[in-house]
């Protein structure tokens, strides 16, 4: 055991050893014990360098508010954890610990030269340093800075961990199981409400854990915390979670707890969730956060050995481990006395203790004073001394003659700190509530919740024990939804003390030298503060941002107050004036991973796949992503590429036959009396003068007048209509129109059905289309005559019921056929083997691209960006041009809709016959410009077409149509392409193939 | 995320909602008889209130049905909610959560 | 030979507590109080006020999805045709909508002690007893996905869902299983 160790006590086991290393040397600590704690049991004080100076840095504190002892906790090359706060960091068989921020090594580091360089890096230096040359910053400035600036280094591989999430409701939910959480679960817990309860350290009882004076309901607290935990843990409407973070209060009460359920393991289980986000909804919420002690700030405050006083407690009364040999106090609290006062019966030399205040009297103090610890009243701190670990202090008197009388140092291993308390309201700002300044507090308090929340004990102000249970209970009783039983009584009893404490610096006598720390994270210091409010800066928001002071993941836990005091007294403002930072979530920092959960790899996004997807891919198909969706892109034969392949299934479609997939294409059904004049109302096009049996090609607009979908439409009843949309328009269209319908138009009866995924859709197109499908399709006449383009009838397709629809997109005879899903497959492959002594070919959409361009079929999205008329996409006689209104129609009566120089759709042929334009290409009149060009329009779809053997090209272009054969000139990276303008429809104009 | 109470299924969770915009807003019966100024104003002026706000919210991932809302804009606490046609409510209605 | 969707559901778990069910006849009825009166004299069919409340008569099911909406659950041995002019001939004149969506989604079910807190790994309903009774079904989101989540039982929940979305929502369920039962 080491001689830090005490021989007894405390929370940690003593018969379980744990060997660990820190920076490569082996170390052990007791089961129970955090990183920090085990290091100080092995008299390990340095355990970083500082941002900026790379001072050497020990632990300051004891739990989530640390600022200064960062580290990283290595498992493996890709588990690697920066920045991890030592005094969090439980310990494990094998735990392996880096410092941080230091090179080579944490006792010899190269950067310390910046401390000694420090009058050249004040506050704002980067702000004005950099400013020139410009051309510096990117190639030398930045990333020298980025080199040297930064804490820890994340991994580069891929995080292996899992990480689950969840969702959960109660009736209460309590953040901080210290004595008010513990007691206000209790309370809500006994009306019978459904109570969570989080603490973010490994067990339940706060600073109850440290505390070995207290009596509650007779018990000692550790007892009474025992018996607490095991009355919860024994409710069946309660959840108890350690190791659970409230990292950020969310609207409506959503708390986000980020839990870590295996960091503390030293062999977790393979597959075992590193962590868990859980987003619970509270009906309400009780804030037990607790208070953070603060530091004080005097001149050599950040030497290791230099902590808190209630954090030298928590690692003698918890852990069972003294922080030093000799030890001097400095304080402004009597709670620091405590602390000297456990340390002293723990066998420690307290060699003195130096009170700020100038009268000092009360219970602690004079428990101290009869141990016989001299206590120096009117004190302040002259400086520190001691290379990697404090040595000595020297502290003097303040009087109405000055400062640094009386200039007396002190040989000691350890200086505790005890500035006062400040509660956390970091949650409670989160969620918007008001603060308020209490003078009697010397701090900031919850005043008016913006939820339905309320703060109980340290964390509003009410510090001594007794009246943070008190507190604590009010609140879980009231919290809960109704109140049927009677109010739980605790009685508890904690030696008084005064923590009104101090704040900003201590005074300094004129010839301090030494640095004095206010952000030990960021490493500002009383000067940077001052520098700041030199410059000007007044509001607390700029002070920081210039000085950088509570910007580092501590986000000036312990500093802000000291901070905002020191710039207050320096611009002579009284401190709610000079105002607060913003409190933002998280409350400690939180891993990527567990806000990704479960959302990653396949995981990521859904993939949506068609019923013929599998028999797609077993083909060899190269799929494409479309939306959510997988849809096949080409089906390459041995040794073709995407062009040869397209070429291929193109000339086949053209020439014979394909099969597609167009199983995507969305599909709402439109039912009711009043469908047939809803869609008149809808879209640009007429309805009413469809015949049963026939389809449609529909346009709908926004009201704007500008296109935003398209398709075909069947009407298979005089009140039911199939509406095809986009694939990806589908379920923007289908809001699209529930508003309409709802909100506009309810005097219409009709209704919508989403029915995408009720049919597979198959594609059959090409000369062949109709021979192919004569032993396939049942019940009806497939002749011309019968069922002529754009027609649909109901028929049994290789057995099954469903429709067929005579439509195409690529020009073509060819037909939809629409089955129920589940028989897609089965369909798909019947119609595949009928085909085969035609030659059938399956095609992909990168075909059903070029096909449809070489006929101008435009493509929603692609030749259109939200800004194409009808009239515009040469879609004019779509247009029901008799209908009174239609969604859109007003917007495109304006005149500037119908100016004649408005982009319009046209067809682009490269002059050469050759060079393949880039799609988003710009068009220009003129060749051989220098920007500023002139440039009249842009090319929005390119293929090579295989029929024509010749590049071809749609494009947007100003007064398009008016242009038809004239030359333009396509600027490219190989310079401009002459191109002609023609007509978008390139192969058969007069429609005679499609009409087989 | 919000808790935002649809008038039919109670308070449910921001997810399965989409935001409408400004709620109101009438289309007009007849827009031919609009001037450019009239039907653009129609089409894209909103108040952006500041306070209590008339909003359309769907309950797309629910019963799917549009309502409105009254909102504070500055505190997203809403004050009821009501059924497409509906009349405003006074302001008096609800209190916040 | 039908392929189902469910189908694509990769590697369920053998455990009895997640997995597809089979095939069924499932029709979208939208309509008025009319109609939808006309219709529950033939098929159980909450009433509009009865919101996301499910009425079952043997193995027919009618889920309310909104005021004016219900999705109706038979098996599959009463194809869509039969059971489409069963409900029209009751329905009559009276307007009214009614798709076959039979083959636009699929049935899982979670069933257990565990199954409340599986969906809640991805629902961000409170599905405890009182909150979501037996009985309860509601259109809702699962992560990414959009379902219709039904408890029947007070351990037994169904799951409808669109079927390319299935094997996303099973293989996520799966995963947070994981997390449950190891």
């Amino acid at each position: 055991m080491s001689r830090w160790r005490t021989a007894s006590g405390g929370r940690i086991d003593r018969t379980r050893a744990l060997a660990f290393r820190f920076d490569g040397v082996r170390y052990e600590g007791l089961a129970g014990d955090t990183l920090a704690s085990a290091l100080l049991a092995n008299g390990v004080h340095l355990v970083g360098r500082s941002f900026k100076y790379h001072r050497p840095r020990g632990i300051v504190t004891a739990g989530a508010e640390e600022p200064s002892a960062l580290v990283a906790v290595r498992r493996d090359g890709a588990r690697e954890t920066p920045n991890l706060r030592a005094t969090q960091v439980e310990l494990y068989e094998g735990l392996d610990a880096l410092s941080q921020n230091r090179w080579p090594s944490l006792a010899r580091d190269v950067g310390r030269i910046n401390d000694w360089l420090s009058p050249l890096f004040p506050a704002g230096f980067y702000y004005k340093t950099f400013m020139w040359p410009k051309s510096a910053w990117k190639s030398v400035y930045e990333p020298v800075i980025r080199r040297a600036a930064g804490l820890g280094v994340a991994p580069t591989e891929p995080d292996p961990d899992r990480y689950a999430q969840c969702y959960a409701h109660c009736d209460v939910l309590v953040v901080g199981a210290g004595p008010a959480g513990l007691a206000a679960a209790l309370a809500a817990a006994d009306q019978g409400a459904r109570v969570m309860i989080c603490d973010e350290q490994s067990e339940f009882g706060g600073s109850l854990l440290a505390d070995r004076h207290a009596t509650i309901d007779g018990a000692s607290a550790a007892a009474w915390v025992a018996r607490a935990v095991a009355d919860l843990a024994a409710h069946p409407r309660v959840v108890c979670l350690t190791r659970t973070t409230a990292f950020g209060y969310f609207p409506h009460n959503l708390i986000g707890l980020a839990e870590r359920l295996t960091d503390h393991l030293d062999a977790p289980a393979p597959q075992a969730a590193r962590e868990r986000l859980w987003q619970v909804r509270a009906r309400s919420v009780v804030l037990a956060t607790g208070a953070v002690e603060r530091p004080l700030v005097f001149p050599g405050n950040d030497r290791p050995g230099v902590m808190l006083a209630g954090a030298a407690r928590t690692y003698l009364n918890r852990y069972g481990v003294r922080v030093g040999d000799r030890v001097v106090l400095v304080t402004a609290t009597d709670a620091g006395y405590q602390a000297a006062i456990d340390l002293r019966d723990a066998g420690v030399a307290v060699v003195g203790i130096a009170d700020l205040r100038p009268t000092v009297s009360g219970e602690l103090p004079a428990a101290a004073r009869a141990a016989g610890i001299e206590v120096t009243e009117s004190a302040t701190v002259l400086g520190t001394s001691g290379n990697r670990r404090v040595a000595g202090i020297t502290i003097a008197r303040t009087t109405s003659a000055g400062t640094g009388g009386d200039r007396r140092t002190l040989a000691c291993d350890a200086v505790l700190m005890s500035g006062g308390f400040t509660p956390s309201v970091h949650l409670f700002s989160q969620s918007r509530g008001k603060l308020r300044w209490s003078d009697d507090h010397q701090a900031f308090l919850p005043d008016r919740s913006a939820e339905r929340e309320r703060s109980a004990g340290a964390c509003r102000g009410a510090t001594d024990l007794a009246a943070a249970i008190a507190d604590g209970l009010e609140a879980g009783a009231e919290s809960a939804p109704t109140r049927t039983a009677a109010a739980r009584r605790i009685t508890a009893r904690s030696p008084r003390s005064a923590d009104r404490g101090y704040l900003g610096a201590v005074p300094l006598a004129s010839d301090a030298s030494q640095k004095s720390f206010v952000d030990w994270q960021h490493d500002v210091t009383i000067k940077d503060l001052a520098i700041a409010t030199r410059e000007g800066f007044r509001s607390i928001e700029h002070v920081k941002r210039f000085t950088t002071m509570g910007m580092a993941t501590d986000q000036g836990k312990t500093s802000n107050l000291n901070a905002l005091a020191i710039v207050a007294r320096a611009i002579d403002a009284p401190i709610p004036s000079v105002g607060l930072t913003t409190f933002r979530m998280p409350y400690t920092p939180t891993t990527f991973g567990a806000f990704a959960g479960p959302s990653r790899g396949d995981l990521f996004d859904p993939v949506r796949r068609t019923p013929i997807h599998a028999w797609a891919a077993a083909a060899g198909a190269v799929f494409e992503d479309v939306g959510m969706w997988k849809r096949a892109r080409y089906f390459p034969e041995r040794g073709e590429d995407m062009h040869a392949a397209v070429a291929r299934e193109c000339r086949a479609v053209r020439s014979a036959c394909g099969l597609f997939d167009a199983s995507t294409l969305g599909k709402i059904e439109v039912v009711g009396p009043g469908a047939a004049e809803f869609l008149e109302r809808l879209y640009v096009n007429s309805w009413a003068n469809l015949g049963v049996g026939r389809c449609r090609y529909g346009i709908l607009c926004r009201e704007d007048g500008f296109i935003y979908d398209d398709g075909v439409i069947a009407r298979l009843a005089a009140d039911r209509f199939h509406v095809t949309t986009t694939t990806g328009g589908a379920p923007r269209v289908l809001a699209m129109m529930e508003d309409y319908r709802q909100t506009e138009w309810p005097d219409l009866e009709v209704w919508l059905t989403s029915t995408t995924e009720q049919w597979a859709v198959i594609a059959v197109q090409g000369p062949d289309a109709r021979e192919v499908l004569r032993g396939c399709v049942e019940g009806i006449d497939l002749d011309a005559a019968a069922l002529p383009h754009m027609s649909v009838a109901a028929a049994r397709i290789c057995g099954i019921e469903g429709l067929v629809m005579r439509v195409s997109f690529s020009g073509e005879l060819g037909y939809e056929l629409n089955v129920p899903a589940d028989h897609g497959l089965g369909v798909w492959k019947a119609v595949h083997a009928a085909g085969a002594a035609h030659g059938i070919t399956c095609y992909g959409t990168e075909t059903m691209h070029v096909l449809r361009a070489e006929k101008g079929y435009i493509i929603v999205g692609q030749d259109t960006d939200g800004t194409v008329t009808p009239d515009d996409a040469g879609l004019s006689w779509a247009v029901g041009r008799k209908k009174p209104d239609f969604v859109g129609r007003r917007s495109l009566q304006r005149q500037s809709m119908q100016a004649p120089d408005r982009k319009q759709l046209v067809g682009l042929r490269p002059r050469d016959g050759r060079t393949l334009l880039d799609e988003g290409a710009q068009v220009a009149e003129r060749p051989d410009q220098r920007p500023p060009m002139r440039l009249v329009g842009h090319v929005t779809s390119s293929y090579q077409s295989a029929v024509l053997g010749v590049p071809i090209a749609l494009a947007m272009v100003a007064g398009g149509r008016a242009r038809l054969g004239q030359t333009l000139y396509i600027p490219m990276p190989g310079g401009d392409v002459e191109v002609e303008v023609v007509s978008p429809v390139f192969y058969d104009p007069k429609g005679e193939r499609i009409n087989a | 995320m919000l808790l935002i109470p649809c008038p039919h299924c109670g308070e449910r969770p921001e997810i399965e909602f989409t935001y409408g915009g400004e709620a109101h807003l009438v289309r007009p019966a007849d827009p031919s008889t609009l001037d450019d100024a009239a039907w653009a104003d129609y089409l894209y002026m909103r108040t952006n209130t500041k306070g209590v706000h008339a909003e359309r919210w769907r309950h797309a991932r629910g019963c799917g049905r549009f309502f409105n809302a009254l909102r504070d804009t500055t505190t997203d606490q809403f004050l009821g909610s009501y059924r497409i046609g509906e009349p405003k409510p006074a302001l008096s209605m609800g209190e916040p959560r | 030979m039908p392929e189902s969707a469910v189908r694509d559901v990769p590697e369920l778990p053998s455990a009895a507590w997640l997995g597809p069910l089979p095939p069924a006849t499932r029709l979208a009825f939208q309509g008025g109080s009319a109609a939808r009166a006309a219709a529950a004299r033939i098929f159980p069919l909450p009433d509009a006020q009865d919101v996301c409340r499910a009425r079952r008569d043997g193995d027919r099911a009618g889920l309310w999805l909104g005021p004016d909406e219900c999705l109706l659950i038979a098996p599959a041995t009463t194809g869509a045709a039969s059971l489409l002019g069963e409900l029209r001939a009751a329905i009559g004149t009276n307007a009214h909508s009614l798709v076959d969506v039979s083959h636009r989604q699929v049935g899982l079910e979670v069933r257990g002690p565990l199954a409340e807190r599986i969906l809640n790994g991805a629902c961000a309903l409170d599905l405890s007893l009182d909150r979501f009774p037996v009985g309860m079904c509601t259109r809702t989101a699962f992560a990414k996905a959009e379902i219709v989540l039904w408890r029947t039982e007070a351990q037994h929940f169904q799951v409808e869902v669109w079927r390319s979305f299935a094997p996303y929502v099973a293989a996520l369920l799966q995963e947070i299983a994981r997390d449950y039962v190891g």
